[in-house]
Parts: structure tokens; sequence; C-alpha cells
């Protein structure tokens, strides 16, 4: 297992674990969101090859009603 | 400066002209504090504004199903402009509008930083670099400033794409304090002035585009309207309204009454 951090909270995920993957545990759909990974954007071309690693810290942020 | 009629409205003969685009209307919004997504388009429609700003935030995990604000604007009807609305350093500022241009469809960024959260006024000199490191990046920037000539010629220097002067302070709807500095920066400027925050009712927005402004952006002026759907539709009609009194040329002000009508042929 590793354990990373998703938006400030511990989180455990299976080895080899991309961050695709990630977001389909979080029923999250890639196209609306974006990540953050340990302080690096993740292009919406590159998330199911991105492997996450042991004590990764991940963002995911999206727009939401702001002036 | 000839205008031409159209549906009983002045039509603008230069359209609002910023970073390459072009927006028939002249009123930006916001699309924070509405009561709900519903209300949030219904708004944003009445305004009749092509570009509407939004906010970069983590997702909420724990929340049951948090949807997305792309799932109630559609980017084809609505052009977004991200914000770095909540940023008070020039690292936290690009940081967000790195992010917003991932998720959005453009280059283009609000950039705020605030530097006090009493009166939220903007840290003009991390503002600056900020802009300069954006533009360095390719960005599309707009930075919200205040009225002070000299950070306004700077931010234009650095290559920001419009000057976004506040009118008053963020979400205090107390209108346009400085109509004299936002007419000199509008006069000593070659890029847009917009000016941003501080508009609370409708004779504001108008009374600003009098100034000779190229555009208002507002958000509490709208969500937190009684009736924000008809209050938009008010500032539609007032930033059009301002906009045709400033091209039409005020007539002079005179300290004493003259007659409208004439003074001759009257009856013995």
């Amino acid at each position: 297992m590793l354990r990373i951090e998703v938006n400030g909270k511990d989180r455990e995920v299976s080895d080899g674990h991309t961050v695709a993957g990630l977001l389909e545990d979080l029923e999250l759909d890639g196209r609306l969101v974006v990540v953050e990974l340990n302080r690096q954007i993740i292009r919406r071309t590159e998330i199911a090859e991105v492997a996450l690693r042991d004590g990764d810290r991940i963002e995911i942020v999206h727009f939401v009603g702001g002036g | 400066m000839s205008t031409v009629m159209r549906n009983g409205l002045a039509a603008d003969p230069n359209p609002l002209a910023i970073g390459g685009r072009t927006f028939e209307s002249r009123l930006i919004v916001g699309t924070g504090k509405y009561r709900d997504a519903r209300q949030t388009v219904a708004a944003l429609r009445a305004s009749g504004a092509e570009m509407v700003t939004v906010a970069v935030r983590r997702v909420d995990l724990d929340a049951s199903k948090e949807e997305s604000l792309l799932h109630h604007l559609d980017p084809q009807e609505f052009f977004l402009l991200p914000n770095t609305a909540g940023c008070y350093t020039e690292e936290d500022a690009v940081r967000y509008a790195r992010l917003g241009r991932e998720a959005g469809l453009s280059d283009w960024v609000k950039l705020e930083v605030i530097g006090d959260q009493e009166t939220l006024l903007p840290d003009t000199e991390a503002l600056l670099a900020a802009t300069r490191t954006l533009v360095a990046e390719g960005f599309t920037v707009l930075p919200y400033t205040n009225d002070d000539l000299i950070t306004a010629l700077k931010l234009q220097d650095a290559g920001a794409a419009a000057v976004m002067p506040l009118a008053s302070p963020i979400g205090s709807g107390l209108g346009l304090l400085n109509p004299v500095n936002i007419r000199i920066l509008k006069s000593r400027l070659d890029v847009p002035v917009i000016v941003d925050a501080g508009v609370g009712t409708a004779s504001d927005a108008c009374e600003t585009m009098e100034q000779g402004v190229d555009g208002i952006l507002m958000n509490t002026a709208l969500a937190a309207a009684e009736d924000p759907v008809l209050m938009a539709h008010a500032m539609r009609q007032a930033v059009e309204a301002g906009r045709a009194a400033w091209l039409a040329g005020r007539m002079p002000v005179r300290e004493w009454g003259v007659p409208s009508s004439p003074s001759t042929g009257m009856l013995d």
C-alpha cells in the first residue's frame, strides 16, 4: 500500500496506482478537474501514465463560483 | 463619434477589445455567492455578459456529489475568466493562475493578490511581480488593482492586457469613491480600463461608465441583491446607458438656470 495525501487528507492506495486510477476511485471526471502532484500540474493527457508514489501530495481542484 | 441606432439603443462603434478578443458587452460578471447554480446561470444570462469569472478551489472529497461549475456553465456560451481570488502572495497567485489555465480553455487570468484581510485591498508590489511572471508564461493578465495611476502604468508596462482598478473595496457596494482617479487612469492608459469591485447598484454602474472607462466587472452587486436576476438586467441597462452617455458627451454644467424654451415670441 502507498500512503498519500489528497486535498490535505491521508489516503491509502494500492501499489502501482495511477493518477487516473485515483480519480476513478473518487468518482471524479478527469475532464472537469485539475490534478497537482507535489506542486506540479499533471496534464490531462498524462494522468493515465503517472504512477503514484509513497508520500505523494495531491491536490485536486475545479472551478467554483467566484468573482 | 457617431453611433447607429439598434433596437432603440445606441450601438457602440467600437466594441470592447482585450487581448485580441472583442466583446459586445462591457459588463463582466462573477459567478460567486448566488443561491444555486440555476440562479447563477439566470443572472449571467440577464446581465448579457459574455465573459464571466470563476474561482479555482479544492474539490470537496467529503461532499456526497460535488459538482463543478462546468456542469452548469457552458464554455461555449460564456468565456470563462479564472481568478486568483484569496491569494495573498505572488507565489500563490501564480500557482492558482496555472491551475486555472489547465482547468479552462484559455490563457486568461483575472489576477488578484490581496494585501489585507479587512479591506481586501491589493498588494500592488506582489501584483506587479505576478503580472510579470504570468505575462512571461504567455498569460493574458487582467490585474485587479487600486485606483493609483503609477501602479496602473507599471502594470501596463509589465504587459497587462487590461488594468482593473477598484471603484471601492470588493463586496462593499460603496460605489465609485474616486471618479477623478478613474478618469486620470483612463486618460493615461492605452490598455482597456475595467473598473472591478465596489459597484453596488445600477446608478453606480452608470456613473462609472460615464467616466469613460471600457467596462465594469461585478459580482456581489448581483448575487447579494434581493432579486439577482432583475439586478443583472438593471446592470446591463445601466452599463449600456452610461456608455452611451459617455459617447454622447454630456451638456456643460452651469450654476444658473438656462431656459430650454425660446425667450423670444412671448405674448405682450
